[in-house]
């Protein structure tokens, strides 16, 4: 679970916010300019995105997996999950017309429990990933914007998260702190943050010394003014592009956090299923169809996170479009 | 027989938009000995008739002509005569300061590598060459121990001229060694060259786009612009009188060196120079040039003799009309 | 002197970056829900208050926590860790030790495998960039990297050492050698080797994605730079150009990545030891998990750190060395 990390190469290019080829009709107050100019830039750069196959391909799986996702109570009834359930099968059952993908040691279908995996898996890659955004953009921002001996003090802490290793320290975490769904949440978004943090820090350094921040800054502009108006906007994007990989090592971490008996045991996910079928002996028993469905699905799921986090990095880093 | 003789050399890049000529059809001789200075704006093709003659272009690029070097074609040479050619007939000085040379290498090393490969000498008594040769250029033989990231913008770029120098080829060609140098640094790796080119009667082709740096060091002179040479003489003559608008317009952003009415009255050029995508039609430099008429847009000018040796590629020298005159 | 002072400051935050893990392990193990003494006794028949207030004597919990952290850091540092709650009595530094070898072997030997095989596809995939070697490269390359190891583990598990399949049990399905088999020199060395191939294998793929892709995308970096064009006008042949001069530049950011991913020896193979039964230190980290055994748990949370930061602290310096641009700076 080691991945190249997304490192702003060189200058990365403004996407918003920099001096724009005024707009053709002139709208009244500058919040409309502004947003006029940031609707352009963001079709500017969906249009690039679109060209891109690797990305779009990353998009349609995506939406195939949020759509089962979201509208699981439609394809498979939730009573599935429950073992004393009237609907389930004979237990170990191969994939047949009834069950597609099989049954389980309870003879729950193995397509039921992949359905309902979904939600937990992309729930907790989501807000795991959220709270590792929010931390370490604060803390980039800070650093970079503060400078001074806050910026050391920060970057150390930042060095130090960087060096511990996270499936150590999360199992710890866990361990430690009891096995639920929030846990997990909290443990992987507290574990993951350096790496934004020290994008983030590096693009705020850079933006900072820009022209039209160092007016706005002469001009008296205070600094929740310049943060919100300036080095925000031209962060996000890179925020944007660093969230779509590491929600791809969350789900990744889930998995492995559950595999290792450290989910919550309450609530389904592919990789308490995994754990289940692990645990049961289904490999010895060459259950294949108990394990196949919710790992491919964490393959296809994180690959289509990685294909988008790829696509827009090449945007963001012109460096590596021509490739 | 001349030693390097280009013919209606032409380079298009291949590109997802279309074909994009980047090169339209250059022509000139370097006898040995002679130095040729070849300027123009960044952008009109004078580093891609550089890596065309040495076929340093990527294959994506559609290389037409001929280049001659002694006589033989160097774009028909099957790859290990081409390899035999390169730096023993013709060497090239890149831009020493830039990434020329190779970071994690020994700069000793990387000029001996030359002498080494070419089966000149053996790799002990290569480094004594070596020595030699970067005393020649005025660096201490026991610098040859450096990485590049050791030496200063003008000793690498001294460095890059002992590099040229290590197979003794009859031909060099300089790209733009100058550039990205102090004005005191340039002044001083300029008269190296020039005292180099006496020394060793080399021939120099002296890519710039920098006409002050040309004067001091050129026999003839070729003014490109959008892919074209569109004048070229002695370098006393392109420049004392300007046959082309656009070298005098050239020369005029030089006062010092320029016409000397235009030393009064510095005027640079309006616009950019044109995409190679989208090159105006005839004269390409017709929609920025200050004496243009109703032909110039139409009529794809030759070069035209203008006196003195000298040829210019303006409609108004087929008219005779004499150019250098007019403000 | 700049050399030295360069070092000197990599020693200095690698060992403050030592001393965060201590205070961290430290105060993280006093947050526990549960006594520890309760914990260590639980189960057992001496398990009643007399033995009770004695092993929280023992575990010094009785003494204010600045103490504490005294006695702590004077046990870490003479490696005491304490003693293992589930295998009763045994002292953790030995329980880890005994399980120390299995790990290096098997991490050791794939950490070695994957760096060439993957250096090797990103060599090629990097001169050829664009061919069909490199795409079919880097898409195997993305899938490999997106497939949970463990999750891998058991599909080979399942079809080289389990019941179905083309080869059926063609592998052991776990354990370091055969029980009670009594082997010995070259067939025990065979043994284990057979045991160890599915691990090998598995992990050899899970980690060579990442080296093919760095090597690759520096590679294409440096076939741009201008110096490999001067290679070329000197006259020297493509393959020349590839090992002279690109692949000893584009080595550089992998050799980082190599030398860091050695950090991971101890830590790098938890699921896949749990999948294989291999009886090495991430295989006692699911014990010490399920047995919640703290102790052992927080001497193997430090060890694993440990190894990170010194491997971190050994790149810098052989960075330092190996790179003749930061070797001056």
């Amino acid at each position: 679970m080691r991945i190249p990390e997304l490192q702003p190469k060189g200058d990365a290019p403004v996407l918003v916010d920099a001096g724009d080829v005024p707009p053709p009709i002139a709208p009244k107050s500058p919040r409309a300019i502004t947003w006029a100019r940031r609707k352009r830039s963001f079709l500017r750069v969906w249009a690039v995105y679109r060209s891109n196959k690797m990305g779009m391909w990353g998009l349609y799986i995506l939406a195939f997996f949020i759509a089962v996702a979201v509208f699981a109570p439609l394809i498979a009834s939730k009573e599935g999950l429950d073992p004393t359930c009237a609907c389930t099968g004979t237990p170990f059952s191969p994939p047949s017309l009834h069950f597609p993908f099989g049954t389980d040691n309870f003879g729950r279908s193995v397509l039921t429990l992949t359905i309902w995996g979904s939600r937990i898996s992309l729930v907790v890659g989501l807000v795991a990933t959220l709270i590792s955004i929010v931390i370490g953009s604060l803390i980039g921002i800070i650093a970079g914007y503060r400078g001074g001996w806050s910026e050391t003090a920060l970057m150390r802490l930042t060095d130090w998260f960087l060096v511990i290793p996270f499936l150590p320290l999360a199992i710890v975490l866990v361990s430690v702190l009891g096995r639920s769904l929030a846990v997990i949440i909290i443990v992987i978004g507290v574990t993951s943050w350096p790496s934004t943090a020290r994008v983030v820090r590096a693009q705020v350094l850079s933006v900072k010394t820009r022209p039209y921040v160092e007016r706005s800054r002469a001009l008296g502009a205070g600094s929740w003014h310049l943060i919100g108006r300036h080095i925000l906007p031209n962060v996000g994007p890179l925020i944007f592009a660093n969230t779509i990989i590491l929600i791809a090592i969350a789900i990744l971490s889930e998995s492995a956090l559950a595999f290792l008996g450290l989910g919550d045991p309450l609530s389904i996910s592919w990789g308490t299923v995994l754990e289940f079928a692990f645990g049961a002996g289904a490999a010895g028993a060459g259950q294949w169809w108990w394990l196949v469905p919710p790992g491919l699905a964490i393959v296809f799921v994180v690959l289509a996170f990685t294909m988008c986090g790829f696509a827009l990095d090449e945007i963001l880093n012109p460096k590596l479009r021509e490739r | 027989m001349s030693l390097l003789s280009v013919r209606d050399l032409t380079v298009t890049y291949q590109t997802q938009t279309g074909p994009v000529p980047a090169v339209r059809g250059v022509s000139f001789d370097i006898d040995r000995g002679e130095v040729l200075g070849m300027a123009g704006e960044s952008g009109c093709g004078k580093s891609t008739v550089v890596n065309a003659i040495m076929r340093l272009l990527p294959p994506k690029a559609k290389v037409g002509g001929e280049v001659l070097l002694n006589g033989e074609d160097v774009l028909k040479m099957k790859p290990g005569r081409l390899r035999a050619v390169r730096w023993t007939e013709a060497a090239v000085i890149f831009q020493g300061a830039m990434h020329a040379l190779n970071p994690v290498q020994r700069i000793g090393d990387q000029i001996a590598e030359a002498i080494v490969i070419h089966g000149q000498s053996s790799e002990r008594q290569a480094l004594v060459r070596v020595g030699a040769l970067l005393e020649q250029v005025g660096l201490p033989p026991r610098r040859l121990n450096d990485y590049p990231h050791e030496l200063s913008g003008g000793q690498k770029q001294r460095v890059m001229i002992a590099m040229a120098l290590a197979c003794s080829p009859s031909l060099v060609i300089a790209d733009e060694p100058t550039t990205a140098l102090d004005v005191m640094v340039q002044a001083q790796v300029l008269k190296l060259l020039n005292e180099l080119q006496h020394e060793l009667g080399l021939a120099i082709l002296f890519i710039t786009h920098d006409l002050s740096v040309l004067v001091e060091v050129c026999d003839q002179l070729a003014i490109m612009y959008a892919g074209k040479i569109v004048e070229e003489g002695s370098s006393v003559k392109v420049f004392g009188q300007p046959a082309h608008p656009y070298t005098s317009a050239l020369a005029g952003a030089f006062p010092a060196i320029g016409d000397h009415r235009f030393r009064l009255a510095p005027s640079g050029l309006g616009g950019d120079p044109p995409q190679p995508e989208a090159i105006p039609s005839g004269c390409s430099f017709h929609p920025r040039c200050p004496l243009a008429f109703e032909e110039c847009p139409v009529t794809e000018p030759q070069l035209y003799p203008a006196g003195d040796g000298r040829k210019a590629a303006c409609l108004l020298i087929e008219h005779g009309a004499s150019i250098g005159a007019q403000p | 002197m700049g050399t030295r002072k360069y070092l000197l400051g990599k020693i200095l935050q690698a060992l403050l970056t030592l001393v965060f893990v201590l205070f961290f392990n430290f105060f993280l193990f006093r947050v526990i829900p549960g006594d520890p003494a309760a914990l260590l006794l639980r189960g057992s028949a001496a398990f009643n208050p007399q033995n009770l207030a004695q092993a929280t004597q023992d575990l010094g919990l009785d003494k204010p926590l600045p103490t504490q952290f005294v006695v702590y850091v004077k046990d870490t540092l003479t490696l005491n860790f304490g003693q293992s709650f589930y295998l009763r009595g045994q002292p953790v530094s030995s329980v880890i030790g005994n399980k120390i070898w299995p790990t290096v072997l098997l991490v050791g030997t794939s950490t070695i495998a994957s760096t060439i095989i993957g250096l090797i596809i990103g060599i090629y995939g990097g001169w050829k960039h664009g061919s069909t070697f490199d795409v079919t490269s880097l898409g195997f390359t993305l899938f490999a990297y997106a497939m949970p190891e463990f999750w891998f583990g058991i599909i080979i598990l399942m079809m080289f050492a389990g019941g179905v399949g083309i080869f059926p049990s063609l592998f052991p399905t776990g354990g370091y050698e055969t029980p009670a088999a009594g082997l010995t020199g070259f067939s025990h060395a065979v043994d284990v080797l057979n045991h160890m191939a599915l691990p090998f294998f598995v992990l050899t793929v899970a980690y060579l994605g990442e080296y093919a892709i760095i090597m690759r995308n520096s590679l294409i970096d440096i076939l741009g730079d201008d110096f490999i064009v001067t290679a070329r006008a000197k006259g020297l042949r493509e393959k020349e150009i590839l090992w002279r001069h690109s692949v000893p530049n584009a080595l550089l950011p992998t050799m980082t990545v190599t030398l860091l991913s050695l950090g991971f020896v101890f830590s790098g193979a938890i699921t896949i030891e749990y999948v294989f039964s291999w009886p090495g230190l991430g295989w006692l980290t699911v014990q010490a998990i399920d047995n919640k055994d703290f102790p052992l748990l927080q001497g193997l949370f430090l060890l694993f750190s440990a190894a990170v930061i010194i491997a971190n602290l050994v790149a810098d310096v052989l960075y330092s060395y190996l790179d003749p641009r930061v070797r001056a700076a």
